[in-house]
C-alpha cells in the first residue's frame, strides 16, 4: 500500500506540460480549412448605428465574410439567475445581442465580424468597414445614471435601473438602531476591477456539413455550461449536435464562466462559411470585452450597544452591471453579496438594499470572490472603524461578537456549518506578531514613516447549493457536479470530471483523492476535463466549488467502485458480501489473511472468465452526479502590515498574515499556491488596480497595461500562511474549498492597515486603490482641514 | 501589424540612402516603442530600416572625462559597462533601470532620444549631465535638442550616431515611476558638474526640462535640504491618473532631494 496523499504536498501533474510549453489552448488548435475573425467594436461609449457599409472590406483581400446585427438577428445572450425587484416584478432583462442592434452601448461593444484567411487580412479588412454612427451622451457611473435626466440605455429599464431588491427584515433593524448606544456609518467604493486572465480569451469553432454537427473550442470554465446556454437560448441548436471542449485554459477568475458574444458569432459563422472560424481577444480588446468586476457604491450603518456588541447592521448598495447583464451578474451583488453581511459576527438583525443599475461600461460580473469580498469589505472595514471609534482593540470588538456556536443561522439566509473563528484569529495574532507592532510603529516614526496594522475576519459561502434552494432564489441553472472513475483491466484508472482546471491543479488535487482511496500510486490516475464529448455533463469551476463539489461527485463515484469491487471481491474469495472489508485498495475476507488488491478485482471484471455474471455486470465504472446540501464555509483571518512614506504617499507592505480555514486540505502546496494569487490580486484590487472611465466620453482610460496596473511580484511580501481546520460536516471529504480567500479577505485588511497608519491626520477612509498619489492626496486634504 | 517592407542594412550611408527612398518608411533601433505601435496599429510604416547591422553606430568608448556612446548601444551594454560604472556610476544606474531586463537587451540610447518620449529616463541623463548628441550631420548641445512632446532638434534624414557625455563631479538620479507602465511619473536627474549644476526633469512635463530654481539653490549648496519647495509650476507639467500637475510638482522637488542624497552617497 502506498503511504497516504491525502494532504501530501505533491508536485503539479499538469506542470510538466505547462512548464515545457506542450500545454494545448484554444489558440494552440488549428484546424482544416481554419479562417479567422476579427471583431469591429464600437468606439463609443454610447451610440446610435445609422448605417454599415461592407463594400470596402468585402474587397480586402483574403476576406470571406462579413457579418453585422443585420445578419444575425437570433436572440439575445442570456442571464442565468433571475432577481425579483422589491416591487414583485421581475428584474428587467433588456436584450443582450451578439452583434449590435442598431445601437451600441459601450466602448468595445461587437458591431460587426470580419472573417478572412488569415488574422491580419481580417483585421486589415475590419479597418475598412465604415460604421456611420450618431454618438448619444454616455453614463458610465451607477449612481449618476440613476439621476434625474441621465443618459438612458435601454427602453426596458426605466432610470438604467435593473432592479431594487432587498434581504432582511428592515423594521427591526430600525429599533435595532432605536436602541443603539453608538452607530458608525461609512461611506465605501467597491473599486470597478479588469480580470486579466493570462491567455485572453480565445474560441475556434466548427460547423460539419456531414452529421450537421458543431465543435467548439473555447476557453472557457464550464464547457457544458457554455453549451447549454448557447444551443437551448441563442442559437436554438440541439445539445447532442454541438460538442464544446475547453483545453488547457491559462486562467479565468470568473471571466471564462460567461457566454460571450463572440462564442455565438464564431459558432454562428462557421456554419454560414462551412469552415472553423477562430478568434483569439487581443490584450486591448480583452480590457473592453471581458467581464469586468465589482464596482460598487455602498453606505454601512452598524448599531452597537455600550459594549460594542453589534445589534444591527444597514447596508444600501448601488452595483454597477454594465451596459448589459452578463451571464451572472444579476446574483453576483444580491444573493452573493447581501448573505455574506452577517461575516464571523453574531449581529442579529441585518437589512440590506441592492439597486442594480445598467451604465454605458462593459457588463460587470462574477470576478474572483464575486459579492464576498464586497461584503467582507463593507463588514470588516466597519467592524475596524467602530473599534476605533469604540476605542477597543480591532481583535478584542471582533472577538466580542464572534458566532461561537455552531450550526448558526445568520438573518441573512446563510446557515454555517462550522468554524472556530478564534483559532484563526489567535493564530493570525501570534504569528503577525502583533505584540511588536508598537514597537515597529516607533521605529518607523523615528524614520519620519506611518506605520498601520490592519485586520480582516472574512468568511465566504463556497460550492453555492443546493439547487432547488438556488432555483428558488431565482436560478435558471443546477448547481451539482457530475464525476465518473473508470477502472481499466490492468488496473490503473481514469477520472472524468465536470469541474474545469485553469490554474487550480485538478489534475493533482483530484488524482491524490482517487489514488488515496484506491491504493494506487498517483501516476496510475489521469483526471480528464473541459469536453463535453467525454465528461457526463459538468457545471465548471467556479466559487471556489471544485474539490466540494466535484471532488465529492468523484468520490460518490468511488463509492459505488468499491461497492461493486466487494460484491466481485466476495465472489473471487468465495465469501459473503458482507464479510468483505475495503481500504485503501485492499479488498480482505474479515478475520482471514485473505485479500484482492483493486487491480486484480478490477482485472476480473474486464475479463470475467471467474465472475458471478448471472449476478453483476461485468466492467468497472461508475459515475455519480452531487447536489450539496450546504454552502461550505471558509472563514480566516489576515493581518496587514503597511509603512507609509508621507512625502510620496508610497504604501510598502511590511508583513501580511494569512491564517486560513478551508476545513480538510488534500493538497497543501497547491492551497498556499492558491492563497498566494489570491491575496496579490486583493492586495492588487486596494493597493493598484482600478478600471477608469473617463466621465464625459465614456472612454476607457485604462485601456491597457501603460494604466491599469496589475500587482507584480515586487509589489507584495513573502506572505506568512497558516491554516486550522474545522472540517466541512456535509461533504464526506470535509472540505470547502480555498479558490477566492484571498481575494476576498485582503482589501479589507489592507486598507484597514493603511487608514491605521494615517489615524494621526484622522483619516478613516480613502478609495482604492491606494495609489500614492490617492494617499499623499488624502493626507494633504486632512492637513488642510485641519488647519482651517 | 500591418505588412511592412524589412531592410537590414550594414553601413550607415545604405541606412541613409534607405530613409531617403522611403519617405513613409522609419528607422529601427531597438524597437521598444515602434514596435509596440506597429502592433497596436497606431503606427502603419512602409518600411523598417532595421540598424541592428550597422556596427560603426554601436559601443562605448571613453576619452579622459567624457563618455561616448553609440547611438545602437543597448541599454544593459551602459549598465553593466565598467567604465561608465567608474565614470558616471549615476548614468550606468539610470540605464539599469531602464524597463525591464529584456527591454533593455533590446533598447537603444540612440531610439530612446529620438523618440523623445515624455517618460523616457534617458533624456534626463542627456540634459542633466549636458551631453553632446552627435548626428551624421552635426553636433546638437542637450539644451538645443528636445523639442517637446516627442519631438527632437533632429531634422528629416538625420541620424543619431553617438552620445557624448561629460563626467560629473557628482551625480545622481532618482525615478518615481507610474505604478502602471514603470515609466518614470517624474525622474529628476541632479548633476554637479564643471560647469554648474544640472537638474534635469523627465515624467512631468511633455519633454524633459531643466529645473532651473533647484540648480541655482543647489549651486549655492549642493545638499538635500538645500532643494527648495515650490519652485515648480504645476501648470506647465503633465496630469493624467496616477500624477496630477500638483502631485508631480510636489515630488520632483521630493525627488530631486532624494537623487543629491544618492550623489553625495548618502
Amino acid at each position: 500500500m502506498n503511504a497516504p496523499l491525502i494532504g501530501a504536498r505533491i508536485e503539479r501533474k499538469e506542470d510538466y506540460r505547462f512548464l515545457t510549453g506542450a500545454g494545448q489552448y484554444t489558440d494552440d488548435v488549428t484546424l482544416p480549412g481554419q479562417t479567422h475573425a476579427a471583431f469591429v467594436r464600437s468606439p463609443h461609449a454610447h451610440a446610435a448605428i445609422r448605417s454599415i457599409n461592407k463594400d470596402k472590406a468585402l474587397k480586402a483581400p483574403g476576406v470571406i465574410a462579413v457579418f453585422t446585427g443585420e445578419d444575425l438577428k437570433v436572440g439575445g445572450l442570456p442571464c442565468g439567475w433571475l432577481i425579483t425587484d422589491v416591487n414583485g416584478q421581475p428584474m428587467k432583462e433588456p436584450v443582450h445581442p451578439s452583434l449590435a442592434q442598431g445601437k451600441v452601448r459601450h466602448v468595445g461593444d461587437q458591431v460587426a465580424v470580419v472573417i478572412a484567411e488569415t488574422q491580419d487580412q481580417a483585421q486589415d479588412a475590419a479597418e475598412l468597414l465604415e460604421v456611420d454612427y450618431d454618438v448619444l451622451p454616455a453614463v458610465t457611473d451607477a449612481v449618476k445614471a440613476r439621476a434625474k435626466g441621465a443618459p438612458q440605455l435601454h427602453e426596458v429599464a426605466p432610470d438604467n435601473t435593473c432592479y431594487v431588491w432587498a434581504i432582511g427584515d428592515k423594521a427591526a433593524v430600525d429599533a435595532a438602531f432605536s436602541k443603539a448606544a453608538h452607530v458608525t456609518k461609512l461611506d465605501l467604493v467597491n473599486n470597478r476591477l479588469i480580470p486579466n486572465a493570462i491567455e485572453p480569451r480565445a474560441v475556434n469553432g466548427m460547423y460539419s456539413r456531414a452529421d450537421d454537427s458543431y465543435t467548439l473550442y473555447v476557453a472557457s470554465q464550464n464547457p457544458h455550461v457554455e453549451r447549454l446556454l448557447m444551443t437551448a437560448f441563442v442559437l436554438g441548436l440541439p445539445e447532442h449536435k454541438v460538442r464544446v471542449v475547453a483545453p488547457d485554459v491559462g486562467g479565468g477568475f470568473g471571466s471564462k464562466i460567461y457566454l460571450y458574444a463572440e462564442d455565438v458569432v464564431v459558432t454562428w459563422a462557421s456554419k454560414q462559411i462551412n469552415r472553423p472560424v477562430k478568434w483569439t481577444a487581443e490584450r486591448s480588446e480583452s480590457f473592453m470585452s471581458d467581464a469586468h468586476g465589482r464596482d460598487h457604491v455602498t453606505t454601512a450603518e452598524l448599531a452597537m450597544d455600550k459594549d460594542g456588541k453589534f445589534l444591527g447592521l444597514r447596508v444600501k448598495t448601488t452595483a454597477n452591471v454594465g451596459a448589459y447583464l452578463s451571464t451572472f451578474a444579476s446574483c453576483v451583488p444580491t444573493i452573493l453579496y447581501a448573505t455574506l453581511l452577517a461575516g464571523q459576527y453574531t449581529t442579529p438583525v441585518i437589512h440590506c438594499e441592492v439597486t442594480a443599475v445598467f451604465t454605458n461600461t462593459v457588463p460587470v460580473d462574477a470576478y474572483r470572490g464575486a459579492g464576498r469580498p464586497e461584503a467582507t469589505y463593507v463588514v470588516e472595514r466597519i467592524v475596524e472603524q467602530a473599534a476605533r471609534e469604540m476605542k477597543l482593540d480591532p481583535a478584542e470588538i471582533r472577538r466580542r461578537n464572534f458566532i461561537k456556536t455552531f450550526p448558526y443561522q445568520t438573518p441573512v439566509a446563510l446557515m454555517y456549518d462550522t468554524g472556530d473563528y478564534e483559532a484563526t484569529l489567535s493564530a493570525a495574532i501570534e504569528m503577525a506578531g502583533v505584540s511588536g507592532f508598537a514597537g515597529r510603529k516607533k521605529e518607523s516614526e523615528a524614520r519620519g514613516k506611518l506605520r498601520g496594522l490592519g485586520y480582516a475576519a472574512y468568511i465566504e459561502a463556497c460550492g453555492i447549493a443546493p439547487s432547488n434552494i438556488a432555483g428558488a432564489l431565482g436560478a435558471r441553472a443546477g448547481l451539482f457536479e457530475a464525476g465518473e472513475v473508470r477502472m481499466h483491466p490492468t488496473g490503473s484508472c481514469t477520472v472524468f470530471t465536470g469541474s474545469h482546471s485553469h490554474g487550480q491543479g485538478h489534475e493533482t488535487t483530484f488524482a491524490q483523492v482517487v489514488a488515496d482511496r484506491l491504493g494506487l500510486p498517483i501516476e496510475n490516475v489521469d483526471i480528464v476535463h473541459g469536453d463535453t464529448s467525454k465528461i457526463l455533463f459538468g457545471m465548471g469551476t467556479y466559487g471556489s466549488r471544485s474539490i466540494a463539489v466535484g471532488g465529492t461527485a468523484i468520490y460518490k463515484a468511488l463509492d459505488k467502485i468499491i461497492a461493486k469491487g466487494k460484491k466481485i471481491a466476495a465472489h473471487l474469495m468465495e465469501a459473503a458480501e458482507t464479510d468483505i472489508e475495503y481500504d485503501r485498495g485492499v479488498f480482505k475476507v474479515a478475520g482471514t489473511d485473505k485479500q484482492k488488491t483493486i487491480g486484480e478485482v478490477s482485472f476480473a471484471a474486464y475479463v470475467p472468465h471467474n465472475y458471478p455474471l448471472d449476478k453483476l455486470e461485468p466492467g468497472l465504472n461508475e459515475n455519480a452526479f452531487y447536489d450539496p446540501t450546504n454552502f461550505t464555509f471558509p472563514a480566516g483571518t489576515y493581518i496587514c502590515e503597511v509603512e507609509i512614506d508621507p512625502e510620496t504617499g508610497v504604501t510598502k507592505i511590511e508583513r501580511f498574515t494569512a491564517v486560513d480555514d478551508f476545513g480538510k486540505i488534500i493538497n497543501p502546496m497547491i492551497v498556499e499556491g492558491q492563497v498566494h494569487g489570491g491575496l496579490t490580486q486583493g492586495i492588487g484590487q486596494a493597493l493598484l488596480e482600478g478600471c477608469k472611465y473617463d466621465q464625459e466620453s465614456g472612454q476607457l482610460i485604462t485601456g491597457s497595461y501603460m494604466d491599469y496596473c496589475m500587482p507584480r511580484a515586487t509589489d507584495v511580501p513573502m506572505y506568512q500562511l497558516e491554516t486550522r481546520e474545522t472540517p466541512c460536516t456535509h461533504n464526506p471529504l470535509g472540505v470547502k474549498g480555498c479558490g477566492e480567500a484571498g481575494a476576498i479577505g485582503a482589501p479589507a485588511a489592507l486598507m484597514n492597515a493603511i487608514t491605521d497608519a494615517l489615524q494621526p491626520y484622522g483619516i478613516n477612509d480613502l478609495p482604492m486603490p491606494a495609489s500614492p498619489q490617492t494617499v499623499w492626496k488624502t493626507i494633504q486634504n486632512a492637513k488642510q482641514k485641519k488647519a482651517a | 501589424m500591418h505588412a511592412f517592407n524589412y531592410h537590414k542594412p550594414s553601413t550607415l550611408g545604405d541606412a541613409l540612402s534607405l530613409a531617403g527612398k522611403h519617405a513613409e518608411g522609419k528607422v529601427l533601433a531597438g524597437g521598444q516603442s515602434l514596435v509596440q505601435a506597429m502592433k497596436l496599429r497606431l503606427a502603419s510604416p512602409t518600411d523598417l530600416i532595421d540598424l541592428s547591422g550597422v556596427k560603426e553606430l554601436t559601443g562605448i568608448k571613453v576619452d579622459g572625462s567624457t563618455v561616448t556612446i553609440g547611438a545602437m548601444t543597448r541599454h544593459a551594454d551602459v549598465e553593466n559597462n565598467a567604465d561608465v560604472k567608474k565614470l558616471i556610476p549615476a548614468l550606468a544606474r539610470l540605464a539599469g533601470g531602464i524597463g525591464d531586463r529584456q527591454v533593455r537587451h533590446m533598447g537603444t540610447i540612440g531610439g530612446s532620444l529620438a523618440n523623445s518620449d515624455p517618460a523616457a529616463c534617458y533624456p534626463a541623463a542627456v540634459l542633466g549631465l549636458g551631453a553632446i548628441i552627435t548626428t551624421n550631420k552635426r553636433k546638437i548641445a542637450a539644451d538645443d535638442f528636445f523639442k517637446g512632446l516627442f519631438e527632437t532638434a533632429l531634422e528629416t534624414g538625420e541620424l543619431i550616431t553617438a552620445v557624448t557625455f561629460p563626467a560629473a563631479k557628482r551625480a545622481g538620479y532618482i525615478k518615481f515611476k507610474n505604478p502602471a507602465s514603470r515609466f518614470a511619473l517624474v525622474g529628476v536627474f541632479v548633476a554637479d558638474t564643471s560647469s554648474g549644476v544640472r537638474v534635469a526633469v523627465t515624467g512631468a512635463a511633455s519633454c524633459v526640462f531643466r529645473a532651473t530654481a533647484i540648480e541655482k539653490a543647489l549651486a549655492a549648496r549642493f545638499d538635500p535640504d538645500a532643494v527648495p519647495a515650490g519652485t515648480i509650476k504645476a501648470d506647465t507639467l503633465n496630469s493624467d491618473l496616477h500624477g496630477s500637475a500638483e502631485y508631480r510638482a510636489h515630488i520632483i522637488t521630493v525627488m530631486a532631494k532624494r537623487a543629491v542624497a544618492q550623489a553625495l552617497g548618502k
